[in-house]
Formats: structure tokens, sequence, C-alpha cells
């Protein structure tokens, strides 16, 4: 989590130069010819990666019961292992433009259909968490920025780093051993659930508690310290002196004049998460046996599924350049000195 | 509507509500599914996932394990000793050659949908295994040998080998219905569900990495099972299952660590089972690795060639110890190659065969063979070079993790110096079949048929010259064992058999290019609350993960005893009818839900109006 701050700070050194009007488009379209160059070498680059990986795959898959070695050539020629590694490459990539990515080695299932599957559930339980906890680290990193020194900031920044420094499995564990008689232990709905909407909706949101209360706990103090720090900074400006002289009270200064633009920096961070968030949470999801994206990543790491890893690094590192894009591009339009010629 | 002074602040306090709100008050969801009329379910947790329920594809333990509920089999494996008996195949006679077979297949058998089972269903699942490859990605090993398969008449079905194979009443194929399979165009898809099934269950539902839902099938041959569903539920965090177990949420869970297994002892409402189990686990030694032409490859150190050395090796191993310190006394000493499991096949050393662990005499033997101490304490191979060898791990494996520390110390006493090495799993299959390694952790699950775990010591299965086809154990490659190997494949009459068998353990054992280190225990535990018991196999054996359906088709509910004994033909043999009446099921209370109605109303209105107020935000500052 420590490294949670440098993006921001690179996004807000990176930020462009104000262009005329004339250079809106071409602004709008370099970001996004920056962002599919990027999704290119990524596509290259996952082929290659898990290529590297030790361990003959077919061998891997037969471990354990009884094969031929006729068997296993077929399987090496079924999933065309038995081809020179450039020829293994463009049938790849020339898959990846049909959209296909691929079998499963393992689930003996098309890869976009194990992804889809997949993608759900962590949108849901990251997309959630990140909304509950930006909400939670924009409202306390406001008050105790604003009371900077007060009891409430002390306290409430102490719980925010305590928390973050917890170790999340750790932190999800005792959640579990001390409130399973409470909430569900493992996945998204319990098996006997009555398949109608109303049910199914109120137990998974029943299922999620636990899950989301981790995940917010480990990740909201960053919304709050960069929060918190911005509105330190605005806190001196000469408009917040103009304004208390206009006689405003003190909660509408802080409301319309200090937050809005102390707020630039953290939405910009917000944005950048919102591409990991599909990453999910690893250790929530195994703590929790939520059936995410991020579990399937690392299962399919540890067993050397190849067209699984290279579909799940595809839609991941895709879903990171594509929420960068957007913040680029968003940033001009939240923040007018980078619009302003 | 309120007017919303601080939009951040409403935000945080609603939040806080939520968590506040939902969280002490919840009730157990197990409470909500209680009641009078309320099916009778095993839930079961397991922490491995489900790979296809394909029963063509599935390789799985847990998928393996579903599967024997859902499809019956032409012979099983009995509930007391693994012998062979009889399932959907009522008799069988062989010819004279040994190289057609005549099953009998019972009559009467109905699908779970009702449709009647005949000769034609096994003569179909074997024929489409042989005309089609994918059909084979489980179990094509069992028709490798098969001439040809045909259902002669409603009863009868034929199969020809094209050499004797003692194998044939050990067909682990689940038998599928013709009347669906025919119709499926691409044999390697998910089936559908329901998946019309013979066995005890049948699968309703599957949700992968969730769950899987089976039903007791109405038309069992054998009689429909006491519990009315069985669900397997996926943890991947084994101690959330445990906690899962403790708090009623499963019924029964299975592969627990001796920690676990102990701190579930002193749980009033738990049962737990330390049951014999089919796993050994071993050391190989690199007895110099070659591929199946004889070419030697890999890097293992070339003294090891030397049996005297490999014996030292394997007498200076103490398995009690590892059996109590690195199992905490859940596992059985080492003995032969196969599990005690397997009582037919299991072999001890006996007499002059037995090599106690003696480091004295281990020491002595290597002096005897010529390995000097050098000055570090270090014995020197023939050639003087010290003789450090590398001992490969698993890395995430616990007992390699543990064992690793007693194994090197007790071979730095014999004058061998060790060197761990802890790798992935998949880097340590891939350096043993390279041949690169001089002794690595390694273990095998025996079958009631010790054909495959057998084959792994022989010749034929190393690889070939391009290093690859075969999963090459030990590179162990001996003419003699692989004679034995040969002869026992042959022999029909399982007495004789086994001795042949045992005859080949006692050949490992003196040759010793692998120690057996132990064979760990099957932890399980149940819920005693909600189920009397389970049916074992073996006698002392485990619940999940039979060689058969014994355990989950025997499931009793609490009060429902006796707890079924399948005999020789597969009858019940336990007597009398439970006395005690089921303990009075706790009234269903929907405090639960309502609780979380309202969480998630509060979940909606917080997002709703987080945007909402944004909205307003925005309009005040323009307005401005």
């Amino acid at each position: 989590m420590s490294d949670i701050l440098i993006p921001t700070e690179e996004a807000l050194a990176e930020a462009p130069p104000p262009t005329g009007g004339g250079g809106a488009l071409r602004y709008v379209l370099t970001k996004i010819l920056g962002g599919l160059i990027s999704f290119a070498l990524v596509v290259v680059l996952g082929f290659l990666l898990f290529r590297a990986l030790p361990g003959d795959v077919v061998q891997t898959m037969t471990r354990g019961r009884p094969a031929t070695p006729e068997m296993m050539a077929v399987l090496e020629h079924k999933y065309g292992l038995d081809l020179p590694l450039w020829q293994q490459f463009l049938r790849y990539i020339g898959a990846l433009l049909h959209g296909d990515m691929g079998e499963s080695y393992f689930y003996n299932v098309p890869v976009w259909q194990k992804i889809g599957e997949r993608l759900w559930p962590t949108l849901l339980l990251v997309g959630v968490s990140t909304l509950i906890s930006v909400a939670l680290g924009l409202w306390l990193g406001t008050r105790s920025g604003w009371r900077r020194g007060s009891w409430f900031d002390r306290i409430s920044t102490g719980v925010a780093l305590t928390l973050w420094s917890t170790p999340t499995f750790w932190l999800g564990m005792l959640l579990l051993a001390g409130l399973s008689g409470w909430f569900p232990t493992a996945g998204i709905v319990y098996s006997d659930t009555p398949p109608d909407f109303f049910s199914q909706a109120v137990d998974i949101a029943h299922h999620m508690v636990l899950p989301v209360i981790t995940l917010v706990a480990v990740t909201y103090a960053q919304y709050q310290l960069v929060m918190r720090s911005s509105l330190i900074e605005e806190s001196h400006a000469d408009y917040l002196t103009t304004a208390r002289a206009k006689g405003l009270r003190d909660d509408l200064v802080r409301r319309r004049h200090a937050v809005p633009n102390a707020l630039l920096p953290t939405v910009t961070l917000v944005f950048l998460h919102l591409g990991m968030v599909i990453a999910g949470a690893i250790s929530v999801e195994t703590v929790f046996s939520w059936p995410g994206l991020g579990r399937l990543t690392y299962d399919a790491l540890t067993k050397n599924d190849l067209p699984l890893l290279q579909g799940t690094f595809i839609v991941l590192a895709g879903a990171v350049i594509f929420m960068n894009t957007l913040a680029d591009l968003l940033y001009r339009v939240l923040d007018p000195r980078v619009r302003a010629a | 509507m309120i007017i919303v002074r601080s939009t951040l602040r409403a935000v945080g306090v609603t939040l806080l509500a939520t968590a506040l709100v939902t969280g002490p008050v919840a009730v157990p969801a197990g409470a909500e599914e209680a009641g009078a009329q309320s099916p009778k379910i095993l839930r079961v947790g397991v922490t491995q996932e489900v790979d296809s329920l394909n029963p063509f594809i599935s390789i799985t333990r847990t998928g393996t394990d579903i599967l024997r509920a859902n499809f019956d089999y032409l012979t099983v494996y009995s509930q007391k000793d693994y012998s062979v008996q009889p399932s959907l195949a009522e008799s069988w006679t062989t010819s004279d050659d040994k190289l057609t077979w005549t099953f009998k297949i019972r009559k009467g058998v109905k699908w779970s949908d009702g449709k009647p089972l005949t000769a034609k269903d096994p003569a179909f699942t074997f024929n489409k295994m042989l005309d089609d490859e994918t059909a084979r990605t489980a179990n094509g090993s069992y028709v490798a040998q098969f001439e040809s398969v045909k259902a002669t008449d409603e009863n009868t079905l034929v199969i020809k080998t094209k050499v004797p194979q003692s194998t044939m009443l050990g067909l682990d194929v689940p038998i599928v219905p013709e009347h669906i399979w025919s119709k499926v165009s691409d044999i390697g898809a998910e089936p559908q569900f329901p998946m019309v099934g013979s066995g005890p269950y049948y699968v309703t539902d599957f949700k992968e990495a969730q769950f899987t839902k089976m039903k007791a099938n109405p038309n069992y041959w054998r009689g429909k099972p006491k519990i009315d569903e069985l669900h397997f539920i996926y943890y991947s965090n084994a101690d959330a299952a445990v906690t899962a177990l403790q708090g009623g949420q499963v019924d029964l869970v299975n592969r627990l660590t001796p920690t676990q297994f102990d701190a579930l002892q002193g749980d009033p409402d738990v049962a737990t089972n330390n049951a014999q189990n089919r796993r050994f686990n071993e050391i190989v030694i690199n007895p110099g690795a070659a591929t199946n032409d004889g070419t030697p490859i890999g890097n293992g150190n070339p003294a090891l060639k030397d049996v005297k050395l490999r014996q030292a090796i394997a007498q200076a191993i103490d398995s009690k110890t590892l059996v109590d310190k690195v199992w905490g006394g859940y596992a059985s000493e080492a003995a032969g190659y196969i599990p005690p499991a397997f009582k037919d096949y299991a072999w001890k050393p006996s007499g002059k065969e037995v090599r106690k662990f003696d480091l004295g005499a281990a020491n002595e033997a290597l002096d005897k063979a010529g390995y000097k101490k050098g000055q570090d304490g270090v014995r020197v191979d023939k050639q003087g070079n010290p003789l450090n060898l590398r001992l490969l791990a698993h890395a995430e494996n616990v007992v390699d993790e543990n064992a690793g520390p007693y194994i090197k110390s007790w071979l730095s006493d014999i004058g061998l110096n060790i060197t761990i090495v802890p790798v992935s799993d998949t880097q340590i299959n891939e350096a043993t079949t390279r041949g690169e390694f001089d002794l690595a952790f390694s273990g095998w699950n025996a079958n009631p048929d010790p054909d495959y775990v057998l084959s792994l010591q022989t010749c034929a299965n190393r690889p070939n010259a391009e290093g690859k086809g075969g999963t090459p154990d030990s590179f162990f490659c001996d003419k003699t064992y692989d004679d034995l190997y040969r002869k026992q494949l042959s022999e029909l009459d399982p007495a004789k058999r086994a001795g042949i068998v045992k005859q080949m353990q006692a050949r490992i054992y003196d040759q010793a290019p692998l120690v057996i280190l132990g064979y760990d225990n099957a932890l399980e535990a149940y819920n005693k609350k909600a189920f009397e018991g389970f049916p074992l196999q073996p006698a002392k054996g485990v619940i999940m993960n039979q060689q058969g359906y014994w355990g989950y088709y025997g499931a009793t509910p609490a009060g429902e005893g006796p707890v079924p004994v399948f005999g020789e033909n597969g009858e019940n043999t336990a007597s009398g009818a439970g006395t005690t009446q089921a303990a009075a099921e706790d009234s269903g209370s929907n405090t639960g839900l309502i609780l979380g109605i309202i969480g998630a109303l509060v979940v909606v209105l917080l997002v709703g109006g987080f945007f909402v107020v944004r909205g307003r935000r925005r309009t005040a500052d323009d307005r401005e």
C-alpha cells in the first residue's frame, strides 16, 4: 500500500501544459493513441512473460494421472504448443483480434467466459467498497484537515493509519473468526437461497458485509490523507480569506470554497484506483472465498494455465490503461487550469 | 425531503449507520432456513475448486468425488476393504484367453430421469471414449488396450481387449446415459444440469468457485439416500471452512491440518475422524536419470548410482520422528510402497530385509563402502569430491518445510551435506522430470488397483528422447522390477497378483531409489448435532474422497441412525432402526433477513445520495 500515493503525484506532475481550443481534439486523440499503444505492448508482453514461466504445461496438466506419451503429444498439438514460438504468437494475435482468448487448460472452457463469470463479483465487491471508502475518506479527510490538530484530527488520522497498515488477510480472518456467527463465511450466496431476485439480492448483500468492511478499513486512509493534506494546503489561500471577509460562515467557506479546490487531487487518485479495482483484492477474495477476478488470476498462475493467465493479464492491464486515459481526459474537464489557454 | 446540510457528513453518517445496523445484529442464515418442512441437506466444505463436472473431463479430487456420487460404475470398491464388488454389472465372466469380458448388466436400474439403464449405456460410454480423443481426457488409460465394446442385448456387455488387462474390474469410468450424451455435439463442453445419472445423487446446479448442488436420486437402485440434498461449498480459505463447521454453516470438512484437527477436538458439537488414507510421502533419490532409451539426462550426483549410498540414506531417515513431529502423530510409520490402507497389497519388510533407523550402522556401511570423511566431516565420493546433495522441496508444503530440517540433520550425521532447495510445485515437477535433482520430496495417492503407482517406477515411464511424455518418479529402472511389473499386469488371480506386487515392493525397498517417509492420515470433521455419522471406507478410513460413494450415500442425519454398513454386495448390514428422536429444530427467525434488507436499502440510498449530492453541489457552485 505504500506505493499508492505515487500515481497521484505522477499524474499531477504530468498534467498536460495548457493548450489552445483547437488543441482539445489533439489532446484527446494523443491520450487515446497513447492508451492504445500501451495496450498493444501489454498484449505482446503478456504472451512473452508467461511463456517464460518455468514448468512444462502439458506435464503439469497430466501430473498425477496415467498419461501415455501419445496422449501428451495430442494435448500439445491441441493447444498448439508443438509449434515454434513465433507461430504460436501469430496464432495468439490472430485469435485475439477475433475476440478469442483461447481455452483455459484447467477449466476447459473459453477464457472470456471464465473472466466474464468472475468479473461481476469483483466489480460488485470492489466497486461498493471503493465507493464507501472514497466517501468515508473524503468526509473524514475534510473534517480532520479543516480542524487540523484537533482531537478529531488526531484520532481519526491515527485510526486510519493503523488500519491502513493492518495486513488485509489478518483483519479479514479476525472479522471472520469474531463475526462468523452473524455473517456467512464464504462465497457470494448460500447454496440454498431461493432463486428469486429479491432473496438473492439480500443474500448477496449479507455476504458482502465482511469483505466490504475489510476492504474499506484497509483502503479508506489513502483518500482521507490526500484529502486532508490538500485541504491543509488550501487553508491559507487568499480566496479563503476573501470568502471569510465577505462574512460567510465557516461551514460555507469550507464547503463552497475550500473543498472543491482541495478535491482535485483526490478525484484523480480515485480514477487511477478505479482501474485497479478489477484486479480486485486477492487477499480479501481468498479469505472470504469470493469468486472474483483477482483470485482467478492467482489460481491461473499456480496452475500454469497459460491462456487464462494471458486473458486475465490483458483484461486487468486493459482496465488500468482505460481508466488512466479516462482520468487524463477527465482531468481536463475538472480542472479549468488545464483547459485554459 | 430533509435538507442535507453537509453532504459529506451525511454520507459518512449513513455509512457508519450501515455498518452498525447490519453488523452485530444479523442472525445466522442457518437458522433462517431451518424449519419442519425444510429438506435435509448435507453441506460439505471443500477447499479445492471443481475443474469441470463433465465426467469425461474432470480430474480434480473434488470433481471426481462429486461425479462418483452422480454416476455409478460397472463395479465399485467395497466400503469395508476396497475389494471389487458388483454395481451396475451384476456379474461377469472372462474367456479362456482372458481377452473377452462379458458383463451382465443389472436389470431394472433406472436413470434419475426415469429412463431404463441398459447395456447400451456402458457400450455408448466406452465407444465414445474409443472414438473421441476428448472423451479420453480423464480416463483414457482404462480403454487404451480395448479392442471393441458391444452391447449384445439389453443386459449383456462384451468388451474385447488387445492384451490381458488386470484392471478390467477396476474401470473407474463413470457410465453416462446414451439418451442424453449421444445428443451432445461437443463432448468436452460443460454438461447440462440437472445432470441425469445413475448414482445416489445427481447434480442440479453448479456455480463455479462457489458451490455444487446435488439432489437425492429417487430412482437409485440401491434405494434413495436418507438426506434430500448434498451441497459442496467451496472455500478458498481452509480456516474459514473450520469456522463454518463450528458455526454450523457446513456439516462436513476434510483435509484438516493437525493444528485445526486438534483445535476441533474440544468442540462438543463436532465429531472428528482421524482416517487412514491412500497417500504415501517419499523422498526420491536420483539413481542416475535417463530417458526411456537409456540416454543419461539431468545433473544428479553420480555417487547416488551406488545402491550402498542410497541404502545408507534410507537407513538414516527416521519415520517415527517424522510421524510424531511433522504430522503431529496423525500418520503411520513407513513400510512398503503401497499404503497400509490397501491391506491386500500393502507390504512390510520382515526378518533380514528390515533396515532399522540407525545412524551408527549407516555410518559404518558408508565407511565400508569407501566413502571417507573429509576434514569438515563431509564424506567424499570415490573421485574425491565432497558429497553435496540438493534436496528439492515444495515451497508451499508444510510437510516438506517441517521434514526438511530433520532429514538434513540426520544426513549430516552420516557425513552428507544437504542443501534444501524450496521451489514451486511446477518447478519441482519440471526438475524431477528432467532428472535435475539429487533428492526430492514427492508423494502419490494410491488407488485400490495398484497398477498406476507401480507403473511410475518402471523403465517405460521415463521420458522420451525429448524429455517429454512420462511421469518419472525416481527414474528407477530395474529389470527385476519391470519383469515383475509385467507379470502382475497380466495375472488375473487376485491373490497371486498381490504376491507379485509385494515382491516388487521388496525390490524397491532393497534398491532404495526412494525412501518412504510415512503415510499421513486424512483428517476430517463433521457436525454431530446434525449428523449421526457416515460410512467410512475402508473400516477406519475416510468419509470424503472415497473410491466409491458410500460416505455420501450413507450420510445419516441425527436421530435417524444407525449409520449403514455396506456389505459384500453393497447391502446395508447394520441392524435395528434408530430410536433417538431428532432434536427439536430451532424455528426460523427472519431478523437477519430484515436487517439485510435495511442494509441493502441503506447502501442503495447511499449511492444514490452521493450522486444527488454531487449534483446539488455543482448547481450551488454555478449559482455562485
